[in-house]
C-alpha cells in the first residue's frame, strides 16, 4: 500500500453523519465527493495547504502550513512526515517542526535544508508554491524538552540541525522560560545561516540566553574541547544536541569520558542511503510475519529467497506484473532487478518477485 | 529453452521465430516498457485524476437528475448519466487502477491495494483471477480460465458437448448479467471441483460476493429510491399537492381489494399521499437497474472482443512449456486483438481496445497504450508477426458468429491475418536519414543495423571500413 498521512481529528458528529450516509456511495465514500470541492475536506487523512514559503538563509525555506483540521499539535523537538506531490508522484519525507506549537496563527512549519541531489527538499525550497496541497502523517520523535524544565539547558546544534532546536527556543521563549539557557550554533557562513534573526532576536530579548555563533569556515569547527571555555558548566546542565552524525559521535564521547551522559539528549537523523547503481550486494531480508530472516544475494529475488529458506510467501505471476507478492517493507532498501534500480522503501508497498535487497530489509510478509 | 519444433504448432506465429528472435524481441519490447516507465509523470497523473472527477461528477449529476426520475426526460437523462459513470467506474478507473497502472504514483486513494469497485466482483478475487491467472496464463487452452469463461466453446480445439448447444441462449443472459457471472467466475468452481481450493477459501469468497451484492442492493435499489420518493413527498408537499401523480396508489389498490370496503378510507388517504412517492421510487430504482445493465452490455461487448475474434490464436500448454520472457510477450501479441475507435471510444472501453497493448503492459498506465501502439506495430511488422485489430461492429460480429458455430460439433479455425504490413507510409520513425529508416526495417541487433556513422557532411573521412 501506499503511504497515507495521519488520520484528521475530525469532530464527531461530522463524522458520524459521513457514517450515516456512506452506504449511498459505496465502494467510495461520501470524502470522495467533498473531495472534489476541496481537496482538505477529506476525512481520511490529514491536509494542509501551503500558505507561506519563507527562505531561511541560502539553502533553506520554511514552509508554512494550514492544515484542513485542527491540528494535534506537537512537541518542539519533533517531526512530521509530509507528503508532497512532485511530477504525478508522492514523495514522503520526515521534517522537524520548526514552528512554536502553541502559536496563535494556527500554522505548521518546516524548514528543509535544500540536499542538492535529492528529491523533496529541492521542490520545497525553490518550487513549492502558496495553495498547494501536501498531505501530514504522524507527528513522531522522542528528541524532547523534559516536564518539567530542567532549571538549566544547553543546546548544540549545526547545520540544518537547529530545526528541531529552534521550535523548542520558540517554545521555551513563549513559556517564558529562557532563564539559564546556553545556545551554540554554527553554520558554515552567514549566508547558509539558518534561523541566525530569530536566534538574535531570542538573544537580545532575554537576559538568560546566551548565544554562542559560530560560522566555520573562518573560525574552524568547534570541539568538544572548546565546550569548557565556551560553557564551563556544561556538565550541570540538560544538554541537547542536534546535527550531523561525526559531531554528535564527538559529543556522546565527551559527555561519556567527563561528563553524564543520561544528561545528553539528541537527535540523529537517518543518513540518506546513496543509490549505488551497478551489481547489488544483497542483504538480509527478514520477513516479519515468518519471523525468519534470509540472506539475499544481489541476483536474486526476494521471493526466491525467502522460498529457498521453505516461506510460502504470495505470488502470482512472477515477472512483476500481478502485484500479488506484494507486502510492505518496514523498513530498508532494494534494488529493482530489471533496472538496477535502488530505492529506499521504508512503509512502502514492494514486490517481492522483481526486487531484491540491498543492505538489510524488514518486510511485513 | 524455447520450445522445440515438434510441440509448436507449424501455424503459430512462434514457429518462425528462433531463440535468438525470441531474446531480441524481448530486449525491445522490454525497451518500450522502460522509456514509458521513465516518462510518467505530471501529465499522466492529471489525465487519470480528470477521469476520476468527471466520473464523479457524472455519478452526481445523475443521482441528481434522479431525483425527479418520475418525469421521462429526466428520467433518460439521469439514468445515461449513471450508467456512463458505472462504465467509467469498472473500465477506465477500476480495471486498470487494480492492474497497479498507477501505483506509480504513491497515492494512497488511488492504488491497487486499497482501490475497490461498484459491481459484484470482489477486488481480491478478481485481482486472483484476472491480473493472475488470465494475465499470466493468456489463451492456454486449459490454463487461462476466461478462454470461453469455461462455460462456452470459444475455440474449435476445445472439446464439444452438449451443454454448449445452448450456448447462444446462455451468452445473451451472460450478457446481461455481466457482473455476476464474472464474480462467479472469479470463484473458479473447476478448482473446488479438482480440489484445488478449500471450501473455507469458497465461504470466504461467497461472504465477500453477498458483501458486494448488498451493498449494490442498498444502494441502488433501497437508498437512491428512497431518497428520489422522498425529494418527490417534499416536492408535493410544497407545492400543496399540485405536482401531477397518478390517481390511484399500489397501495391503495392493494388495501381495497383486500379490505372489501373496510379500508376505503386509508385507501383514498393512500391515493392522495403515496401515489407519486411510490412511482418515483419504482422509476428509480429501474433507472439504476438501467444503468447496471447498460454497464453490463458494453463489458461484456469489450471483454468479448478483446480475445475471441477470430485473429485471436491459442496455445497448447505443450507450445508454452519452458517460455522465456521473449516468448511470453509473443503470446501476449498474437492471443489478444484490438478495436479501432475514437479517442473517446478508448476512454469508455478504459483503453481496452488496446488488448494487445494492455496484454504486453499490463501494468502500464492506459494512456500510454495509444501511444506505443506505432512501435509494437513496427515490431510486429519487423519480426513478421500478425498484429490483430479491427472495427468494434466487425470485432463484436466475429465473436458472436463463433459463439454461435461452436455452439455444435466441429469447426476449424479460422483464417488468421498472417504477419502484420503497415499500409502507411509514414513510418513511426521516417524522419531522419536513409539509414535510419533502413535500421528501423530491420530487428534491433542485426549486424546489419549497426549505428549510424557521425557525419558532419563532405569535410569527414569515411571511417575504416574493417574495424
Ligand atoms: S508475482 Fe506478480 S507481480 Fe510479483
Amino acid at each position: 500500500m501506499a503511504e497515507r498521512g495521519a488520520t484528521p481529528p475530525v469532530p464527531a458528529p461530522w463524522r458520524a453523519a459521513l457514517r450515516a450516509v456512506r452506504h449511498l456511495f459505496t465502494p467510495l465514500l461520501p470524502d470522495d465527493y467533498l473531495e472534489l470541492i476541496n481537496p482538505l475536506w477529506t476525512t481520511r487523512e490529514l491536509r494542509g495547504r501551503v500558505e507561506r514559503i519563507e527562505p531561511e538563509g541560502s539553502d533553506a525555506a520554511t514552509v508554512m502550513i494550514r492544515p484542513g483540521f485542527a491540528w494535534q499539535g506537537h512537541a518542539p523537538g519533533q517531526y512530521v512526515r509530509l507528503g508532497v506531490l512532485i511530477d504525478g508522484r508522492y514523495h514522503w519525507r520526515a521534517y522537524s517542526l520548526t514552528s512554536d506549537p502553541d502559536d496563535e496563527d494556527g500554522l505548521v512549519s518546516v524548514t528543509p535544508k535544500k540536499v542538492d541531489k535529492g528529491v523533496v527538499s529541492p521542490y520545497l525550497v525553490q518550487r513549492i508554491r502558496p495553495g498547494e496541497v501536501v498531505r501530514l502523517g504522524e507527528v513522531e520523535g522522542v528528541f524532547t524538552l523534559p516536564d518539567p524544565l530542567p532549571a538549566s539547558m544547553l543546546f548544540i546544534s549545526a547545520g540544518s540541525g537547529v530545526t528541531p532546536i529552534i521550535s523548542m527556543l520558540r517554545s521555551l521563549h513563549h513559556r517564558r522560560a529562557l532563564d539559564d539557557v546556553v545556545v551554540i550554533h554554527s553554520a558554515r557562513t552567514e549566508r547558509q545561516l539558518m534561523f541566525g534573526a530569530a536566534l538574535r532576536e531570542l538573544d537580545r530579548r532575554h537576559d538568560g540566553m546566551r548565544l554562542e555563533l559560530r560560522l566555520t569556515e573562518h573560525q574552524g569547527r568547534i570541539t568538544p574541547d572548546d565546550l569548557d571555555r565556551l560553557c564551563p558548566d556544561w556538565r550541570e546542565r540538560e544538554a541537547f544536541c542536534s546535527g550531523p552524525g561525526e559531531m554528535l559521535d564527538g559529543l556522546v564521547e565527551h559527555w561519556t569520558e567527563h561528563g553524564d551522559p543520561t544528561r545528553m539528549h539528541l537527535e540523529r537523523f537517518q543518513p540518506i542511503i546513496g543509490g549505488g547503481v551497478g551489481e547489488g550486494t544483497g542483504g538480509s531480508v527478514r520477513f516479519l510475519r515468518s519471523k525468519v530472516t534470509v540472506d539475499c544475494d544481489g541476483g536474486t529475488p526476494i521471493l526466491v529467497a525467502g522460498e529457498k529458506e521453505g516461506l510460502t510467501l504470495p505470488f502470482g505471476c512472477r515477472i512483476g506484473i500481478c502485484h500479488t507478492c506484494a507486502g510492505t517493507a518496514r523498513s530498508g532498501t532494494i534494488r529493482d532487478l530489471r533496472t538496477g534500480d535502488v530505492a529506499d522503501v521504508t512503509g512502502k508497498v514492494i514486490r517481492t518477485c522483481v526486487n531484491t535487497a540491498e543492505g538489510d530489509l524488514e518486510i511485513e510478509l | 529453452m524455447t520450445p522445440t519444433a515438434s510441440t509448436v504448432d507449424a501455424n503459430s506465429p512462434l514457429a518462425h521465430l528462433t531463440e535468438t528472435d525470441l531474446g531480441k524481441l524481448e530486449r525491445e519490447f522490454d525497451a518500450i516498457h522502460d522509456e514509458v516507465y521513465a516518462d510518467l509523470g505530471e501529465r499522466d497523473r492529471r489525465y487519470i485524476k480528470a477521469v476520476i472527477s468527471a466520473q464523479r461528477q457524472l455519478a452526481v449529476a445523475g443521482r441528481v437528475l434522479l431525483l425527479g426520475s418520475s418525469r421521462r426526460t429526466t428520467w433518460v437523462l439521469g439514468t445515461a448519466c449513471l450508467g456512463m459513470a458505472k462504465i467509467l467506474e469498472n473500465m477506465e478507473i477500476g480495471h486498470n487502477v487494480m492492474h497497479g497502472q498507477w501505483d506509480w504514483m504513491n497515492d494512497a486513494d488511488i492504488h491497487s491495494s486499497t482501490w475497490d469497485w461498484d459491481t459484484a466482483s470482489t477486488a481480491e478475487a478478481w485481482k486472483h483471477s484476472h491480473n493472475y491467472i488470465h494475465h499470466t496464463f493468456t489463451n492456454i487452452r486449459g490454463k487461462d480460465k476466461d478462454l470461453g469463461y469455461e462455460i462456452m466453446r470459444i475455440d474449435p480445439k476445445q472439446k464439444w458437448h452438449p451443454v454448449y448447444l445452448a450456448q447462444p441462449f446462455y451468452n445473451v443472459l451472460l450478457m446481461a448479467l455481466f457482473e455476476w457471472g464474472v464474480a462467479v467466475h472469479d470463484m473458479d468452481i473447476e478448482a473446488v471441483r479438482t480440489g484445488e481450493k478449500s471450501w473455507s477459501e469458497v465461504r470466504r469468497d461467497l461472504r465477500g460476493i453477498s458483501g458486494k451484492a448488498r451493498a449494490q442492493i442498498v444502494k441502488d435499489y433501497l437508498g437512491w429510491p428512497l431518497i428520489s420518493a422522498g425529494a418527490f413527498g417534499l416536492a408535493q408537499l410544497a407545492a400543496g399537492g399540485r405536482l401531477p401523480q397518478p390517481r390511484t396508489s399500489r397501495i391503495g389498490n392493494r388495501l381495497r381489494k383486500a379490505g372489501g370496503g373496510r379500508w376505503t378510507r386509508i385507501a383514498d388517504v393512500a391515493d392522495r399521499t403515496l401515489a407519486g412517492i411510490e412511482r418515483t421510487y419504482l422509476a428509480t430504482a429501474a433507472a439504476d437497474a438501467t444503468a447496471n445493465l447498460i454497464r453490463n452490455v458494453w463489458a461484456h461487448a469489450i471483454i468479448f472482443c478483446g480475445h475471441f475474434p477470430d485473429q485471436a490464436y491459442t496455445f497448447s500448454e505443450a507450445e508454452t512449456k519452458n517460455e522465456s520472457r521473449g516468448g511470453w510477450y509473443v503470446r501476449q501479441l498474437v492471443g489478444a486483438a484490438n478495436i479501432e475507435g475514437s479517442p473517446l471510444f478508448h476512454v469508455v472501453s478504459g483503453n481496452l481496445g488496446y488488448q494487445v497493448e494492455h496484454h504486453l503492459f499490463p501494468d502500464m498506465p492506459s494512456t500510454r497504450y495509444s501511444e506505443i501502439a506505432p512501435k509494437v506495430k513496427d515490431i510486429c511488422e519487423r519480426y513478421q508477426l500478425p498484429y490483430n485489430t479491427g472495427p468494434f461492429g466487425q470485432q463484436w460480429w466475429m465473436v458472436h458468429r463463433t459463439i454461435a458455430r461452436l455452439a455444435f460439433p466441429g469447426g476449424h479455425p479460422r483464417p488468421k491475418p498472417g504477419p502484420y504490413r503497415s499500409n502507411d507510409e509514414r513510418r513511426p520513425d521516417a524522419s531522419g536519414s536513409e539509414a535510419a529508416r533502413f535500421r528501423a526495417r530491420v530487428p534491433a541487433e542485426s549486424p546489419i543495423a549497426g549505428p549510424e556513422h557521425e557525419s558532419g557532411g563532405v569535410e569527414v573521412a569515411p571511417p575504416p571500413r574493417n574495424q
